[in-house]
Formats: C-alpha cells, sequence, structure tokens
C-alpha cells in the first residue's frame, strides 16, 4: 500500500540532521526500551509474521505515522496486533486491566528462549521447484499496482525499467506472508539508474532494490 | 516522523507502561524475557561487530572474499547471527564506488552486525532523500565524494541486509585488526561516511 510508509523520493521533509554517533544512545527514553522489547517479545507468540507486523504499522492515517516517533508507530502496531489476534481486548487496552483469558494455548519464552529465538534467526530463503524466470543482465520493469495490501515493491520504482544484477533465491513472499500464507518467490537485486527514477535532471548514481519475482515483467515481453 | 525526542508525550509513556502490566498480568510476557531482549541490543550485539569483520576484511585477503561471497556465513564464522542478519551481504567501497544502504519503507538494518539502527536512519529525511539526492545526504553528515565516484544506493526491502565495507585509510598498513576497528565508524557501514582517517582517532 502507498501508505505514509513509503517514503522514496518524497519531498518537503527536510535535512537529516543526525545526531553524532559517538552521542547517541540506543534508546532515547525507558519507554522506547520498553516497546521495543515487548514487540519483540509478543512477536515471539507466533500469532504474526513480520510482515504482518510490518503492515500493522503502515496501515495507519499516513498523517499519523509521519506525525509519530519511529516506537510510538511500533507501539501502535504492537497494539493493533494484540486486538486483532484476540490476544487482548480493547477494553482491556483502555483500562489497562485483565478481564479476560486469551483462550489460546501459548508458549511463553522466559529469558533464554527469548536469547536462544534471537540469535538463532528466521532465514528468509526456501527451495522452490520452479526455477528463476530472470538472470543477470536481464532487463526488467516493476509493474504498477495500486493496492491496499502490503507490498515491498516502493512506490517510487513501479513502472520504472531495470537491470537484473543478481539472483538471491526464493525469499518469503511479503505480499502473500502478510495474509499468513508464507509461500516464496524469487527474488533479484535489480539496478535502476537514477535517470530512470528521477529524470534527465538527477545526479548521477544508481539505485538497487531487493524484488521478486511477481513484481516484474521482462522487457523483451517473454517475462508475462 | 518526529526526530525530536525531547519533549515526548507523557501518553505515550503511559500507554507502552500500561500495555507491559497488561501483558505480564495476562502472562502473556515474562519480564525476565524483556530484560534479556533489551540487554541483548543494549549491551551485546552492536557496530563493533561490524567494526570486527571490516577490519578482517582489510588484514585478511580470504577473509575478504569470504565476506564479499557469503557475509552471513562470515559474519558467522565470528559468532555473529540472529534476528536480522539471516541474509547478510558485504558491499565494498572502492575508488570507483561508494555504497550507501537505506530502507526507504520501514528500518531493515543489518542488527547482528550493527546493533538497532539510529533515529536518523528510520527518520523520512533519510528515507526519502537517500535514494532521490545521495550525494546531498552524504554532504549533510561531512562525507564529500570525488565527482567521479559513482554512488550505489542499496534500499532494503526484502530481508537481504547490507554491510558497507569502507575503503582502508591511507597511513595503516602496519595496524592490527584491534587498531583498525577504532576507525570503522558505524556511520561508514550504512556508508554515510568513510572510515576515520588515522588522526582523527581520539588518543
Amino acid at each position: 500500500m502507498r501508505g505514509g510508509h513509503d517514503l522514496g523520493g518524497r519531498q518537503g521533509f527536510g535535512p537529516v540532521n543526525p545526531e553524532p554517533e559517538s552521542e547517541e544512545p540506543i534508546f532515547h527514553d525507558e519507554w522506547e526500551r520498553r516497546v521495543f522489547a515487548l514487540t519483540m517479545a509478543t512477536g515471539m507468540l507466533g500469532q504474526w509474521n513480520i510482515d504482518q507486523s510490518r503492515h500493522a504499522r503502515e496501515r495507519q492515517h499516513p498523517v499519523a505515522y509521519l506525525e509519530q516517533s519511529y516506537y510510538e508507530n511500533w507501539l501502535a502496531g504492537t497494539e493493533k496486533l494484540l486486538i486483532e489476534t484476540g490476544l487482548i481486548s480493547e477494553g482491556e487496552l483502555r483500562s489497562g486491566a485483565a478481564t479476560e483469558k486469551c483462550g489460546k494455548e501459548l508458549r511463553i519464552p522466559d529469558a533464554e528462549a527469548a536469547r536462544k529465538i534471537l540469535t538463532s534467526g528466521g532465514p528468509a530463503a526456501r527451495e522452490i521447484e520452479n526455477p528463476p524466470r530472470f538472470a543477470a543482465g536481464n532487463e526488467v520493469i516493476v509493474k504498477r499496482r495500486h493496492t491496499l495490501r502490503h507490498t515491498r515493491a516502493p512506490d517510487y520504482a513501479q513502472g520504472c525499467r531495470g537491470l537484473v544484477r543478481e539472483h538471491h533465491g526464493a525469499h518469503i513472499f511479503p505480499d502473500a506472508n502478510c495474509d499468513g500464507e508464507p509461500v516464496a518467490h524469487h527474488l533479484y537485486s535489480v539496478e535502476f539508474p537514477s535517470r530512470e527514477l528521477w529524470g534527465g535532471g538527477a545526479e548521477p548514481f544508481d539505485v538497487l532494490i531487493d524484488l521478486w519475482e511477481p513484481y516484474l515483467t521482462l522487457v523483451d515481453g517473454n517475462g508475462e | 516522523m518526529s526526530s525530536d525526542h525531547s519533549h515526548l508525550p507523557s501518553e505515550t509513556e503511559l500507554r507502552a507502561k500500561a500495555l507491559e502490566s497488561l501483558l505480564v498480568e495476562k502472562g502473556l510476557v515474562k519480564p525476565e524475557a524483556l530484560d534479556a531482549i533489551i540487554e541483548t541490543y543494549q549491551d551485546k550485539v552492536g557496530p563493533r561487530n561490524g567494526a570486527h569483520l571490516v577490519a578482517l576484511a582489510w588484514t585478511d585477503a580470504e577473509f575478504r572474499q569470504r565476506l564479499l561471497a557469503d557475509a552471513s556465513a562470515a559474519a558467522a564464522e565470528m559468532g555473529y547471527f540472529g534476528r536480522q542478519g539471516e541474509h547478510l551481504k558485504a558491499v565494498e567501497n572502492t575508488p570507483e564506488i561508494h555504497n550507501l544502504v537505506v530502507c526507504t519503507l520501514c528500518s531493515c538494518y543489518p542488527w547482528t552486525v550493527l546493533g538497532l539502527p539510529p533515529v536518523w536512519y528510520k527518520s523520512a529525511p533519510y528515507r526519502s532523500r537517500a535514494v532521490s539526492e545521495p550525494r546531498s545526504v552524504l554532504a549533510e553528515f561531512g562525507a564529500e565524494l570525488p565527482e567521479e565516484v559513482r554512488i550505489r544506493v542499496w534500499d532494503s526491502t526484502s530481508e537481504m541486509r547490507y554491510l558497507v565495507v569502507p575503503m582502508r585509510p591511507a597511513g595503516t598498513e602496519d595496524w592490527s585488526v584491534e587498531q583498525l576497528q577504532r576507525l570503522v565508524t558505524r556511520n561508514a557501514m550504512i556508508g554515510v561516511e568513510q572510515a576515520l582517517a588515522p588522526e582523527r582517532l581520539a588518543p
């Protein structure tokens, strides 16, 4: 979806204003630390995946997404997922008091289990039967799509022509994973010259974007 | 997104507290697990890991090859593996190419080697401009690149995670891995700066 999160090439946000690296704390406030940990810990309950978690943050009014700080968006997304999966109710969230049983058999990670989940990771690569349709050197176009669903094809690249640079194998496809269907598609690194993305007046550089096969059409017409 | 973190509404603080006590009361999270998660990213995983890999790549040609061929495996050799580092790719700066990493859609970042991303990396100005005017973004970080250097921006739209291997500064030929590591800043491994010149190291 083209929500407030799809920021590539948007204008008017001003300078980056980075804090000096040596002075920047990892968290700027105690509540950020708590929101980070709560989001990670509830994610470990296995009731939603990473794309559903991203989509929960994206499904906000764009003004809210842009006005809130990063961890405020995390908090909003986590609250939404907890309610939608029935782990907590709206009433409980408002009152702060537990009044209902969640009714699910869940394995709640202790410290050791949490550490293990963090250090073992969860690879997105999968073996699939069908061979890749594109190879390094192919010219492709990113399909234009207007969808409310979660997607990782950024708006600024849609309709643009690029060159396949590398095939990463097949990875879980976010658009389907967000609907709870962890199917995999071939993933490619596709290179776009800046003039293709932004027109002839752009400073010269290249952007490489990771794009899944269903996002792409082969330029010679054989791809689709 | 707002980058002003000094005056956050206390409403958010209260909401976070209320949610935590609700979840603990319902038995959906264990406080000890929350502490373990915070401790992992506050104290254990951070940009020192990435700096170690870069310094090794600068000093050991075989390790450099392994890092560029399969960074997840090379990082795992050093014990750096886990969440947000499952599919790591190292991209090397050269006199012709300068690499810069962004995630325009959210905040994807190689946690296993850099820790959690800084605020600016997650901010609207960086996410919007890194893919449309990278040279002026670099200038704001004080990195002026020669005209002939081609910038290559990596937009992390998938679970692939990118680590920039900056160029080794001149005058460090006889330096050890431990010494070199101190020149490799987090920002250099995102690509918004070069590695520090030796004279810029604090004594």
